[in-house]
């Protein structure tokens, strides 16, 4: 509870226990090395995958299984080193918020694509017309 | 005054609120922020689902592999990591109270940003001159409603960046100013990491299809 000398220390204001009421916001922030180490490993995270492609080393199934595994790795170190995000930040809303978001993402996208596979597989057009009743 | 006289101790205690700002102001701005990035992703996630559902539909034109060119996609996604950490420098000077570090690596991240438009609108170009345009197959449609809805964030990022170096060189690192970079400090990155989803999703996994 933050005791603001105007509140009376009777009843603070709802329950943002900040302590620097008067100091501004705190801006976030990360520091030279943060930003160094995530663009480094963003680099080496997108470098792979394009020699992956390009050089084609692996079978098709094992490439797109890696380059999807590299995105997703890469997207978690923007998260940590560029968009500065932690469980404390603000309270661990920025991460309930994310969370919230990203179950809502995967639900849609495999919802579409499960539903819209099956539509097509069911709808795929006669190869022979003369099949027609 | 009532004719009740009553002691001190009986007087019910009494609250003045003379704060009607108890916050400082802004102190809800990042996270309102990151609620509206995270509605953007949504925005993103279904453009993606369209892709993703749409992106076989040739319609007997051309396919990825005819049509992408990935040392061009590999270059404009340096452009967008170049960005990323200039603007990160940019962020570090502001912490550092030097404005014209700020203004500096705002610039620089301005040139970025504006090369990666640059060379988006000339790989659209192509596609159009070479007749494969958003009208030519479903395919199409989507890639160019999701790298397009993508490079108009970007453009959008760069006129906010314009404007705040405007802002920072006429009024300095005020208190506003700075909540002002921070969040778009955010939305850039966030753009870096739905570019991370184009090059991935689209570019790479389409010369795989």
């Amino acid at each position: 509870m933050s005791h603001d000398p105007h509140t009376q220390g009777a009843h603070a204001h709802g329950d943002h226990g900040h302590g620097d009421h008067g100091h501004g916001v705190e801006i976030p922030h990360g520091s030279m090395r943060d930003y160094v180490i995530g663009f480094v490993l963003s680099v080496i995270l997108t470098a792979i995958p394009f020699w992956l492609v390009m050089a084609r080393p692996l079978s098709d199934g094992a490439t797109a299984a890696a380059i999807m595994a590299l995105a997703m790795v890469q997207i978690v170190v923007h998260m940590v080193y560029f968009l500065h995000l932690s469980p404390k930040a603000e309270g661990g809303w920025s991460v309930t918020a994310l969370l919230f978001t990203i179950i809502v993402v995967a639900i849609m996208l495999s919802g579409s694509l499960w539903v819209m596979y099956h539509l097509n597989a069911n709808m795929m057009p006669l190869h022979d017309p003369s099949q027609l009743p | 005054m009532s004719t009740t006289t009553l002691s001190p101790a009986d007087e019910p205690v009494r609250f003045y609120d003379f704060d009607e700002h108890p916050h400082p102001e802004g102190y809800s701005t990042m996270l309102g922020f990151w609620i509206y990035l995270m509605s953007d992703c949504l925005i993103f996630a279904i453009l993606f689902a369209c892709y993703a559902v749409l992106g076989g539909n040739f319609a007997a034109g051309p396919g990825p592999k005819e049509l992408f060119d990935l040392p061009l996609v590999a270059l404009n996604t340096a452009m967008l990591l170049f960005s990323s950490i200039t603007y990160g420098f940019a962020m570090l000077g502001m912490a550092r109270g030097n404005k014209n570090q700020v203004l500096i690596w705002l610039a620089v991240t301005l040139v970025f940003g504006a090369c990666f438009l640059g060379i988006e609108l000339y790989e659209f170009s192509e596609l159009i001159h070479e007749g494969a345009g958003p009208w030519r197959s479903a395919f199409l449609s989507s890639f160019f409603t999701l790298v397009g809805t993508h490079g108009l964030h970007v453009t959008f990022g760069s006129i906010w960046l314009v404007t705040l170096m405007v802002q920072v060189s006429r009024f300095g690192l005020t208190a506003a100013n700075q909540r002002r970079l921070a969040c778009l400090s955010l939305f850039w990155h966030f753009l870096d990491v739905i570019w991370i989803g184009v090059f991935t999703f689209v570019y790479l996994m389409g010369m795989l299809r």
